[in-house]
């Protein structure tokens, strides 16, 4: 039984089928990737993996249990975190708060309990605190912690997101393009983290244009082209696969 | 209960409604050329009526009402440059805020210029006394001065928008902003000519209705909830739709006097709004996609 | 650190009235503490949560009129009653003789405070379970429609005095010796009340922001998406402090109410609710210090009644000028920086 299995997931808008009859696999502890043309329905297909938008029918099942249809912060509850294509952090919040937000569900101090600075709610703030200092570490950026997230260049930006993902200490992460943007410098080290987050047991899941990244560390890639699956398989399969040449490259060079 | 009853609230209901409409569509305008809803639509209502009713002593009835809408729209247009022009891509909350503030400016400023009196603009034919009776009910013949220039107005509007070549460009503006500068138009003035537009047919509306209701410094508050609650009943950018649920509304208001203490009448239409906005907010005739095609 | 700060700054202000003889200024100081709770709240709603409210006048007059109803309702006819025994036991009864020399037999204010709190809760529930759904110019109108319900019910309501209000609401025996009275003798008492109350109510939001709660709250207005995807029940939470800004408001209603003695539907209407929203905007929506700031010392100068008859006016004009110019507040206004860093230019010229 595979982590996440998604089946006959569909979702139109309009008379546009973004998403038709999508089925596949994620394997536990391993390293997949979903890739296709622009508008072959890659985000979509994640966000209504993770609740922000209602898929019209199938069905996907996390560890064995259905999540399908759940809102975001339940999917969240369930163990799947996951960063956005555009980067969606709070500006006005230093980077510390942003990672600690990840902390959310680790932590159940209340208003009440938060409003009246009870000991047992400050204690726990100190140790979410460590732990996301641990996390700023791992990235490389804890000397940021206190900087206001909206100024900083967009690559420190992403290795916020990743690290508030990070911090919701999820058994599946979910990364919507997050090479875009990146030079090649940056795109290595980004490959050597999602390894290396792998490596430490979280699952990955991640839509990519960054061929070389997805050839490079995935184990398994689903191709979607006009919403509909029309490959998967190891990466050397996919690189042969003369649907998936013409799709992306046109009949010429099927 | 007779039918001659039933029919007297009806036509109560229709005139009211039909101002409610003139309203909605106001706002709808803006809304189409803008994405802003103006909450001063009211109070361009009101200070429709209260200039004709100060200009009514020194002209024939006509040319007040003229100059009232002249100088409302004039009004209008001194809004839009001031508050509207020079702001670069607001937020949705910036301008409710803001068109709320100015709203409540023009109530005072017409708080200060004519006080806390009731007024009403002089009958359009005959006096108070006068009645016609069709069907059975008896109504004032400035019931049906109000459905005519009301009905005035939409034909109007709808020939404006459809056959001019200022309306056209309006339509453009609405339906992509871009699109319709790369050919030419020139947006910021059709922004202009927008709320100038709203302005002169919600002072119309004020000068015709002013017999019947009176007209008072904040009058326009409650007209701008009302008129708000009709352009979102018949879907927000839909003017004929707004005319549609003008007359429900006006009508339900009217007719709410058979189960409800007076008191309540005015709180029939948020009713509804909150109704509206609950349960089905792309309005009547809106559909959820429908909605974004922002034409008349 | 703030809320000592600013305790220290009213026990300057109200020494200095004090020695300036102008002890009458704290009865408006009083009450502007009071609106200051609606003013709090407020900003925890729409600064903190980034949600309009244009109908938060209507929780303050939701609880000023719950507390003025019941201490003025009189129950004297039902005074032997096993429940009302029971209540005077308790101490929750007030026995009066009216000018006629009847017997008059009021429920206690602290009756009136709790129910005056969860009625306004239920109410905030009610309303905020279908509203907060909305955006943008949807939730503005729905908040606005809801406000002009209550007022039109509490305008229209027998119960209610209709337009002319209820007056002869007693005062709130808090402890002995404090008392919320608008009496001229015990007015130092009620201004060190009502600003006590203030500051414990800025020192729990304090903490509220920077505890967990706090922190989903801002991730909230910052990306709803983002805090969404992090576990954060966003529809919950907006709900938890659409409630909490609404009994803050009604808990300013209740002893306003007992301070002065009555209420009327006003207080309930547009203009005031349109008035704590221009006031949160001059301070910055997310600043409560700021808004605080801002609200003693405009509802200072309106109610000594320095605007004259364009108090209305003023509040709007602020609000379209603050909304033009600083809609961060005042403070973070690209306009006002300048300015100030311009003069700063010219004082550093001057000296060097």
């Amino acid at each position: 039984m595979a982590l996440l299995e998604v089946r006959e997931l569909s979702r139109s808008f309009g008379g546009l089928r973004a998403v038709n009859a999508v089925s596949f696999d994620v394997a536990d502890g391993s390293i997949t990737a979903v890739i296709g043309p622009n508008g072959a329905g890659k985000t979509t297909l994640f966000n209504c993996i993770c609740g922000s938008l209602a898929s019209d029918a199938g069905t996907v099942q996390f560890d064995g249990r259905p999540i399908t249809g759940l809102p975001p912060h339940r999917v969240a509850g369930a163990g799947i975190a996951r960063t956005f294509q555009t980067v969606r952090i709070c500006g006005h919040m230093s980077v510390l708060d942003n990672v600690l937000l990840g902390r959310h569900l680790r932590s159940a101090a209340g208003m009440v309990a938060g409003m009246l600075a009870l000991r047992r709610g400050r204690r726990e703030q100190e140790q979410q605190r460590a732990v996301a200092m641990g996390l700023l570490e791992r990235l490389g950026i804890a000397g940021l912690a206190d900087v206001p997230a909206g100024g900083l260049a967009f690559g420190q930006q992403r290795a916020v997101e990743f690290a508030r993902a990070l911090a919701l200490e999820p058994r599946l992460l979910l990364l919507d393009e997050p090479a875009a943007g990146l030079n090649m410098h940056e795109s290595a080290e980004l490959a050597d983290l999602i390894r290396a987050t792998r490596d430490r047991g979280i699952t990955v899941l991640l839509v990519e244009h960054d061929m070389s990244l997805v050839m490079g560390i995935s184990e398994h890639i689903v191709v979607l082209s006009n919403g509909q699956r029309i490959a998967h398989g190891p990466p050397r399969e996919i690189q042969r696969n003369p649907e998936v040449v013409r799709v992306y490259l046109g009949d010429e060079y099927a | 209960m007779t039918a001659e009853h039933l029919l007297q609230f009806v036509f109560s209901g229709i005139t009211s409604g039909s101002i409610y409409a003139i309203v909605a569509i106001g706002f709808n305008i803006v809304y189409n050329a803008t994405g802003i809803i103006n909450f001063a639509q009211g109070e361009f209502v009101m200070l429709g009526a209260m200039i004709a009713i100060s200009l009514d002593p020194f002209l024939p009835l006509p040319l007040a009402i003229a100059a009232a809408v002249a100088l409302t729209a004039g009004i209008g247009a001194l809004v839009e440059l001031l508050f509207i022009r020079w702001l670069d891509r607001p937020g949705v909350l910036r301008m409710i805020v803001i068109t709320i503030g100015v709203s409540i400016l023009l109530r005072e400023v017409a708080h200060h210029v004519w006080g806390e009196s009731v007024l009403s603009l002089a009958y359009f034919t005959g006096n108070e006394c006068s009645s016609v009776c069709i069907l059975g009910a008896c109504v004032s013949p400035q019931v049906l001065w109000v459905l005519g220039v009301s009905a005035a107005i939409v034909v109007g509007l709808t020939l404006f928008f459809s056959l001019t070549l200022t309306g056209t460009a309006m339509r453009a503006c609405a339906a992509s902003r871009p699109a319709a500068q790369l050919c030419g138009v020139q947006v910021r003035n059709m922004v202009a000519i927008a709320f100038m537009l709203s302005a002169a047919i919600g002072a119309l509306a004020g000068c015709v209705v002013s017999p019947i209701t009176q007209t008072r410094y904040d009058c326009g508050t409650s007209l701008a909830i009302k008129g708000f609650t009709t352009a979102i009943m018949g879907g927000m950018g839909n003017s004929l739709g707004a005319v549609a649920a003008g007359l429900i509304i006006g009508v339900l208001e009217s007719a709410s006097v058979i189960a409800l203490p007076l008191a309540y009448k005015d709180a029939v239409a948020i009713a509804i709004l909150l109704g509206i906005l609950f349960f089905r907010p792309s309005g009547m005739f809106g559909s959820r996609e429908a909605g974004a095609l922002r034409e008349f | 650190m703030p809320v000592g700060v600013l305790a220290l700054a009213m026990i300057a202000v109200q020494l200095l009235c004090a020695a300036a003889g102008v002890d009458y200024y704290l009865t408006q100081l009083t009450m502007v503490a009071y609106y200051g709770l609606v003013i709090a709240g407020l900003c925890l709603l729409m600064g903190y949560a980034g949600q309009i409210s244009l109908g938060h006048a209507g929780f303050f007059a939701a609880g000023g009129y719950a507390t003025a109803a019941i201490t003025t309702w009189n129950l004297a006819a039902a005074a032997d009653t096993p429940l009302l025994r029971g209540a005077a036991a308790l101490r929750l009864v007030l026995r009066l003789t009216d000018p006629y020399g009847r017997e008059v037999v009021y429920l206690s204010p602290w009756i009136g405070l709790a129910v005056a709190v969860a009625a306004t809760a239920l109410l905030a529930l009610l309303i905020g379970v279908p509203v907060l759904k909305l955006k943008g110019h949807y939730l503005a109108m729905a908040t606005l429609g809801f406000g002009t319900i209550i007022y039109r019910v509490v305008l229209g309501a027998r119960v209610f005095g209709e337009a002319d209000g209820i007056s002869d609401v007693p005062p709130f025996p808090l402890l002995p010796g404090v008392i919320v009275d608008g009496a001229r003798a015990v007015r130092t008492v009620n201004f060190y009340v009502a600003w006590g109350l203030l500051l414990a109510a800025l020192a729990l939001i304090a903490n509220l922001i920077h505890s967990r709660p706090g922190r989903a709250l801002r991730a909230l207005h910052g990306s709803e998406e983002a805090a969404s995807a992090m576990g954060v029940d966003t529809a919950r939470l907006k709900l938890h402090v659409f409630v909490v800004s609404a009994v803050l408001a009604a808990i300013g209603g209740v002893f306003l109410t007992h301070f002065n003695g009555g209420i009327g539907p006003s207080e309930a209407g547009i203009l005031k609710s349109v008035r704590y929203v221009a006031i949160v905007a001059v301070g910055g929506m997310a600043n409560l210090w700021g808004a605080v700031t801002w609200s003693a010392v405009l509802g200072f100068l309106s109610l000594r009644g320095y605007f004259g008859s364009f108090d209305d006016a003023v509040f709007g004009t602020i609000l379209v000028l603050v909304m033009l110019f600083a809609p961060e507040g005042v403070t973070r206004s690209p306009y006002v920086l300048r300015a100030v860093a311009a003069i700063r230019k010219r004082v550093a010229g001057g000296a060097a």
